[in-house]
This record gives C-alpha cells, sequence and structure tokens, in this order.
C-alpha cells in the first residue's frame, strides 16, 4: 500500500470509529436523561427535607416533601410573588437569567456573591391552623476552592435554627469537607441567627463557639469557615431575606 | 483458548491487581464502602469485557499508528454509557462515587487488556478474558472493601455488625481504615498470602 493510501485509511477509521462512538453514547445519554432528571430532582427534594431534620430513616421523600409547600418571596420587599411558577423557578439558575438577576452592590456584598436572584424560593411547613413550624431557606457563598450551596431551616420565631446543610460543595475532604461532618452540623440546631436588637449575630467562631449565635470553628478551615460566616450574614443581612424574615413575623404575630 | 482457562485464570494466579499491580488507584479510592465497591466492579468488569471485545472487533483494521487513540476512544465512549447508567439507576451510588467512575477511563487493566489481548485474540476470548480480568480485579476490591468498612465503620453492605462506641456499643472504630493508604496495607496482605501460597509470582 502507498503511503498516502494509508494516510487516507488512517483518517478513515479514526473518522468512521469517533462517529460510530458518538451515535451510542448520544443515544443513551438521550434515552436515559429522563429518568436521571427524576433522580436529581429527588436527591434535591432529598437535600432540603435533610437540611431542615424533617426526613426520617424509611420516609418516603416525595411524600415527606408534599408536607410542605414551596412559596417564591420577592427578596427586596419581603412580599409573597404569585405570578412565578413556583415548582419551575430554580434560585441559582434565576442568576444566569437577565430577567431574575439582580446585582449586588459591592458596599453589601458581604460574601462576595456578586450577582443573586431577585426571587427566593422558600419551603414552609404549617401545621392543621396554618402557623408556621418550618421555613426552609437556600444560601450559597464561597469557601477555598468552591462555591457551597445548602439550605436552612428555621423555627416558627423565624430566628432560631432548624438545621443546616450544604449539598454541593468542594472543599478540602478533611477540613473546610467537614462542613458535611454530621456532629458539626448538628450543632447549628437551636443557635440563633439574630441578637435582641434583631442585627444578625450568628457566626462561626475561631475555636469553641459561645453563646447561642455562635458553633464551633472547623480546624485548619479558616476559610471556609470564614465563607459559611459571611454566606450566612449576606443571606440574612439587609441585602439578603432580612424582609422576608420581618414580613413572615409579622404575619406570624 | 479455553474460556473457562480466560475466566478463571486472572482471580488468582493471574491476578491483575496482585501479580501484575494494575488498577490501584481505584482500589484505594471506592473501597470504603462495600456497596460502592460492587458497582465499581460491575462497572469496570462490564467495561473492560466490552472494550477489550470492541478492541478486538475491529484489530484487523486499525493502523498501528493510532491504535492506542483507538482504543482509548473505545474505552471512553464504554465508560461513558457506565457513568450514565449509574446516573440513571443508582443515583445515590454515583453520587458517593463521582469522579471516580469517569476515572474508569484510565484504570490501567482497561487499556493493558485491550492492548495486550484484544489486539490479537479473537472477540469471543477477548469478551471472557476481559471479564476474568474484571472478576479478578473484583476479587481484591471485595476483600478489601470488606475489611476496610468492617473496621473502619463496623459495617458492612450498611448493615451494623459491630455496634459503635458512639452508639452505645463496644467497637471503637479504626479510623486508618476509612483512610485510602489502609488499602495499601490489604493489597499488601493478600499479595502476600496468593505468593506464599504460589512461590512461582514472586519477582526477581
Amino acid at each position: 500500500m502507498s503511503k498516502k493510501n494509508e494516510t487516507l485509511k488512517t483518517v478513515m477509521v479514526a473518522g468512521l470509529l469517533c462517529f460510530v462512538c458518538s451515535i451510542i453514547v448520544s443515544v443513551i445519554v438521550v434515552t436515559l436523561r429522563p429518568q436521571q432528571a427524576i433522580n436529581a430532582d429527588l436527591d434535591m427534594k432529598k437535600n432540603i427535607l435533610m437540611s431542615a431534620g424533617l426526613l426520617n430513616a424509611g420516609d418516603d421523600v416525595n411524600t415527606v416533601f408534599n408536607t410542605l409547600d414551596t412559596v417564591i418571596f420577592d427578596i427586596e420587599t419581603g412580599s409573597v410573588v404569585s405570578d412565578i411558577d413556583a415548582k419551575t423557578y430554580d434560585q441559582i439558575a434565576a442568576v444566569k437569567s437577565s430577567e431574575y438577576v439582580v446585582e449586588i452592590p459591592a458596599d453589601k456584598d458581604i460574601a462576595a456573591l456578586g450577582l443573586r436572584s431577585k426571587y427566593a424560593k422558600a419551603f414552609v411547613k404549617k401545621d392543621e391552623a396554618g402557623t408556621y413550624e418550618t421555613v426552609i431557606l437556600s444560601h450559597w457563598g464561597k469557601g477555598l476552592w468552591s462555591t457551597m450551596y445548602g439550605f436552612i431551616a428555621l423555627g416558627p420565631d423565624f430566628n432560631t435554627i432548624k438545621g443546616f446543610g450544604y449539598y454541593s460543595q468542594g472543599e478540602t475532604p478533611g477540613l473546610g469537607g467537614e462542613v458535611d461532618n454530621p456532629n458539626w452540623k448538628a450543632q447549628w440546631v437551636g443557635k440563633k441567627l439574630f441578637d435582641a436588637e434583631g442585627n444578625i449575630a450568628f457566626k462561626v467562631a475561631k475555636g469553641v463557639g459561645k453563646g447561642e449565635s455562635q458553633v464551633d470553628g472547623l480546624s485548619g478551615a479558616t476559610i471556609t469557615a470564614n465563607g459559611v460566616t459571611s454566606s450566612i450574614k449576606y443571606w440574612f443581612g439587609e441585602h439578603g431575606y432580612a424582609k422576608l424574615i420581618q414580613n413572615l413575623k409579622m404575619g406570624a404575630n | 483458548m479455553n474460556i473457562k482457562k480466560l475466566v478463571l485464570e486472572p482471580i488468582i494466579s493471574d491476578n491483575p491487581i496482585a501479580l501484575q499491580i494494575l488498577g490501584i488507584c481505584s482500589a484505594l479510592a471506592v473501597t470504603v464502602q462495600l456497596k460502592n465497591v460492587f458497582v465499581m466492579c460491575a462497572a469496570v468488569t462490564l467495561v473492560v469485557a466490552f472494550a477489550n471485545m470492541g478492541v478486538s472487533l475491529i484489530r484487523n483494521h486499525v493502523p498501528s499508528s493510532i491504535r492506542i487513540i483507538v482504543q482509548m476512544t473505545i474505552i471512553a465512549s464504554l465508560v461513558i454509557v457506565a457513568e450514565q447508567f449509574l446516573k440513571a439507576y443508582l443515583y445515590d451510588q454515583w453520587k458517593t462515587m463521582a469522579v471516580y467512575v469517569g476515572l474508569i477511563i484510565t484504570n490501567c487493566i482497561v487499556m493493558g487488556r485491550t492492548e495486550a489481548f484484544g489486539m490479537k485474540n479473537g472477540p469471543i476470548e477477548s469478551f471472557f478474558d476481559g471479564i476474568g480480568n474484571g472478576l479478578g480485579y473484583s476479587f481484591i476490591l471485595i476483600i478489601v472493601g470488606f475489611f476496610r468498612e468492617l473496621f473502619g465503620s463496623g459495617k458492612l453492605m450498611g448493615h451494623t455488625i459491630f455496634e459503635l462506641t458512639k452508639d452505645g456499643g463496644w467497637y471503637q472504630p479504626n479510623g486508618l481504615m476509612l483512610l485510602p493508604p489502609s488499602a495499601f496495607f490489604l493489597i499488601g496482605i493478600v499479595i502476600w498470602l496468593i505468593r506464599t501460597k504460589d512461590p512461582s509470582q514472586v519477582e526477581g
């Protein structure tokens, strides 16, 4: 075989192989996508419930999740927004759409987020009389390496933490990654977000947490811990959920 | 070639991990829980088997100048397929193993078999050679996973076997077992046992 023919054959084999492989991969990806979407959805529901401590072993995720209402709030005014489909609205993805994005002024951007969504998606649990039992809100912020995404659940006084957890983070395993440690997360339960004057007081301490608004620090993970503190400070500060909390409190009284 | 021999030989006498010392990386990474071990083993076994068969099917048409990249393409496609299936049907396992599923592509066993066996033998033999090597890999991983989960967290397949002290039981877990280096010790012990029984495997 001549050299030219050989090159031609090489290119043909490579091209044909890539074509066949890409067809196989595409077909599989497309056919499995609906099932994967169901899984991802279920997983998110599970994360929401677990962050609020509402999911016990053996519970069916969908059944428990259906006891929650999904409510959209305008973060700036703190009022309920009803013309948005609460099921499909995604607070994190909303940052990417020009319609729902809000630029955070530099002097208020404690957590260095840059942008936030206009509306918050909250999951609320009410008892039969219609009083709030739990409100679950999203929060996110930068750690050392990654943006950490999570939920935080508040009790009926909208101050006491009922549960906390990240569902996505890429911090150093064993150091910053300890934000996922169940023992550490358990410390959050019962802590207060605000002090008596209504200012945000919560923080991750350096060393042992003192008082009713601090949790223990994470040794070897100062930057991650500071990231957690500043993201909570931002999200529950005046540019974050402060108005929303205020309105909830007024409504509850 | 004898299919039974192809499947059984790599389990003890020609084990890819214990004799050829291939695929150590994932043996360290995914063996904390036995459940993940089984998923990983199934994924690797199927990928090696089908990659070996695929390479063997086209071996006579592949110009030797691009043979490695051709093998890589086949392996990578199969790994993506495996990962998609895990994501669809074993989502929780997929989440805990995350990057290690994708890293099957770089598992030396897969490429080692396609290059050493698939390129030279027929598709059926290649398929069973892949199964055999996958089982050999699984054999070691299951042993390692068994001891790591049992002594590291007092459980097997997620079921409590030893009651931990923190839950009011008697067993103080061995923290080392939760860390990847413990797999080195376990693999070392397995290799030592195999080579004591079969001195012909000792090198040098």
